[in-house]
């Protein structure tokens, strides 16, 4: 495994070094061209399209870190307009926004610094590599020709004149290669981490970020929380209190018929004693739509054991939990789970579906998996309204939602909001 | 018959006081939170304990706690849980011991007064008293349940009632049948779950708890 990594990161590194460097070299120049040639008026239109080549490959470099390093490195742009006006204002528009943008000034540092840093320190795992075999392949006679031809061969730091100083090369070459096998992996990440430098956004721009974002999931909060209390009202308007003014009514009447019409009153009582069994049975089903009652008293675990045992298809619940999240957290978990657990039911044809809780690395962790047919739609791309809904009611508390769902299935629906436990 | 009642609102505990004395209960102690309900479960060791799942001090299922912890001490010690809402989780926890003598009922059942007081006289005699709205709601979903499924129609009613609480003789008045044909469907019922001959009141609550048993595989 150990060599195997070593390896592909040599492998890499050579690759990244010599494409990177000519992309690199290529976007450096071209781009710093257009700015300048932004005052020709030709820049106006060639600036965009450089710049956003310029992104696209620091995108792809950004995955590449996060893939081959672990190295994640998240994306700083100022969102593009919607719409960019055309003709020249539109350029100009445009010129000006990525301009800006403090990030197009960092990728250019960036691209300065991958071209020569980088690149030295992508070749590294490569050539440590290649000295392995290329010190071994001098010893066993290569380096005669060479030194009958330049005189003194250098390989690295050992001069080679003879076969004891070839073979002096060959243990050399070797050390660096056993070097390589160790520290390859590493240079690699330090390669990530040293573009991540210029690459991540800048703290400023972080923080911007995560404004951008606890707006938008405050929006979505304080909308859905609205909608949800204008269902609540409209839910007691309708039913329980519809249903109490009809009591009062019976009751009423019953007070005026009770010694005229003693069995009429008491068909009447009947009715009432109904209609305020109906009304608090509404009642229940408001409440548990509000804040189930097992997840009051026991909490989220027990909540979902419940709420397994109501649904028409069986659910295998695995909870490990050392203690409470927070009531709000809990809140939003428990709907989440319901409401994927209620669209397993109905879409995914699914004869078995597992839901598992557990609290790790300061998150709470859910899986609801079903053997059902799969192709579920992702969350936001038409037709899954109640995925987009849990993702807002988790965006709330800084919590994400995945899905996979390939056609054939199996789906499944990961969960994770931050939070501790009490 | 003694009674032990623990329910921390006050017009309703003073309602089923009046309720259960109009029957001719006598209250050992009518109490309002789980410690004292603990105490009083251990010292005056009652005939029956009506408890309600949620108490003071800390609210949440204090009561269906205590009410347990009862029942580990004292094995088979007859509690009826009274609930706001009722959940088969809480059913399947009381009646795990499967020694009877529990009940769990909504708390709207107490509006009908004969009902409650034989359902409250069924859990005293070690029988049990699961409201229907547990029972309908496991045979709602049992139909991919095989055991379930080798039920016929009146047998399932049947278990319905027997699940409930109900002895040979009401579910027969129930149904309109006559006693000997309950006992063949009962009979038929324990050979179906899987249940061996022996007593056989002890054979009912072993079919309710089968019966959450295969809740629980799903």
């Amino acid at each position: 495994m150990k060599v195997r990594n070593a390896l592909l990161a040599g492998a890499r590194g050579l690759w990244l070094a010599v494409f990177g460097l000519v992309t690199s070299i290529l976007l450096f120049v071209l781009t710093v061209l257009s700015i300048c040639f932004i005052v020709l008026g030709v820049g106006l239109v060639t600036t965009p399209v450089a710049v956003r080549a310029v992104r696209a490959y620091a995108d792809t470099r950004r995955g590449q870190a996060e893939a081959w390093a672990g190295v994640r490195i998240p994306t700083p742009y100022h969102p593009a307009p919607p719409a960019p006006r055309a003709g020249i204002v539109g350029q100009v528009e445009q010129c000006v926004a990525l301009l800006k943008d403090k990030a197009t000034w960092r990728d250019l540092q960036w691209l300065l610094m991958d071209m020569t840093v980088g690149t030295v320190l992508a070749l590294l795992p490569a050539a440590l590599l290649l000295y392995l075999v290329w010190g071994p392949v001098l010893a066993l006679g290569v380096w005669k020709p060479i030194v009958r031809a330049d005189g003194t061969f250098w390989f690295t730091f050992v001069p080679v004149t003879d076969q004891f100083t070839a073979n002096l090369a060959a243990a050399t070459g070797v050390g660096f290669g056993i070097v390589g096998l160790l520290v390859n992996p590493y240079l690699m990440r330090g390669h990530a981490l040293l573009a991540a430098q210029l690459l991540r956004p800048t703290r400023e721009r972080e923080l911007a970020l995560r404004v951008d974002r606890l707006t938008e999931s405050r929006h979505d909060a304080v909308d859905s929380s609205a909608a949800e209390l204008r269902r609540i009202e409209r839910d007691l308007h309708d039913g329980a209190q519809a249903r109490l003014v009809a009591m009062g009514m019976s009751l009423g009447t019953i007070e005026a018929l009770i010694e005229k019409d003693p069995a009429q009153a008491k068909r009447l009582l009947a009715a009432a004693r109904a209609d305020s069994a109906e009304a608090l049975t509404e009642l229940r089903d408001l409440v548990r739509g509000i804040h189930p009652p097992v997840l009051a008293e026991r909490g989220l675990g027990d909540a979902v054991r419940a709420l397994a045992l109501r649904m028409p298809l069986p659910v295998e619940v695995d909870v490990e939990l050392a203690g409470r999240a927070e009531a709000p957290v809990e809140s939003a978990a428990y709907f989440a789970v319901s409401e994927v657990l209620t669209n397993a039911a109905k879409h995914s044809g699914a004869r078995r579906v597992w839901v598992d809780v557990h609290h790790a690395d300061g998150s709470l962790r859910i899986a609801v998996t079903d053997n059902g047919r799969g192709g579920a739609p992702r969350p936001g791309t038409g037709g899954g309204t109640g995925l987009l809904g849990i993702e807002r009611r988790l965006g709330a508390f800084d919590g994400v939602l995945a899905v996979s769902s390939p056609e054939g299935g199996p789906t499944m629906v990961t969960m994770e909001i931050p939070c501790v436990l009490g | 018959m003694r009674v032990v009642l623990a329910e921390d609102l006050f017009l309703l505990r003073d309602g089923l006081v009046r309720l259960l004395e109009a029957y001719d209960f006598e209250i050992a102690a009518a109490v309002e939170s789980g410690p004292e309900l603990t105490r009083a479960l251990a010292e005056l060791r009652p005939d029956v304990a009506v408890v309600d799942v949620r108490l003071p001090p800390s609210f949440t299922d204090e009561g269906l706690q205590c009410a347990l912890a009862a029942r580990r001490a004292t094995p088979g010690l007859p509690v009826l849980v009274l609930s706001q809402h009722v959940e088969q989780l809480y059913a399947r926890e009381l009646l795990a011991d499967g020694s009877g003598g529990v009940g769990y009922l909504l708390k709207d059942r107490v509006f009908d007064a004969d009902q409650f007081v034989d359902a409250v006289r069924r859990v005293a005699g070690g029988g049990t008293a699961m409201d229907p709205q547990v029972i309908s709601q496991l045979l709602s979903r049992r139909e991919r349940d095989r055991p379930m499924a080798r039920l016929t129609p009146r047998e399932r009613e049947v278990m319905e009632l027997m699940a409930q609480g109900r002895s040979n003789a009401a579910i027969a008045d129930r149904l309109q049948v006559t006693e000997r044909a309950v006992a063949k469907h009962t009979s038929n019922i324990f050979a179906k779950l899987g249940l061996p001959p022996s007593d056989d009141d002890n054979r009912r609550v072993l079919a309710v708890l089968a019966y959450l048993d295969r809740g629980g595989e799903g």
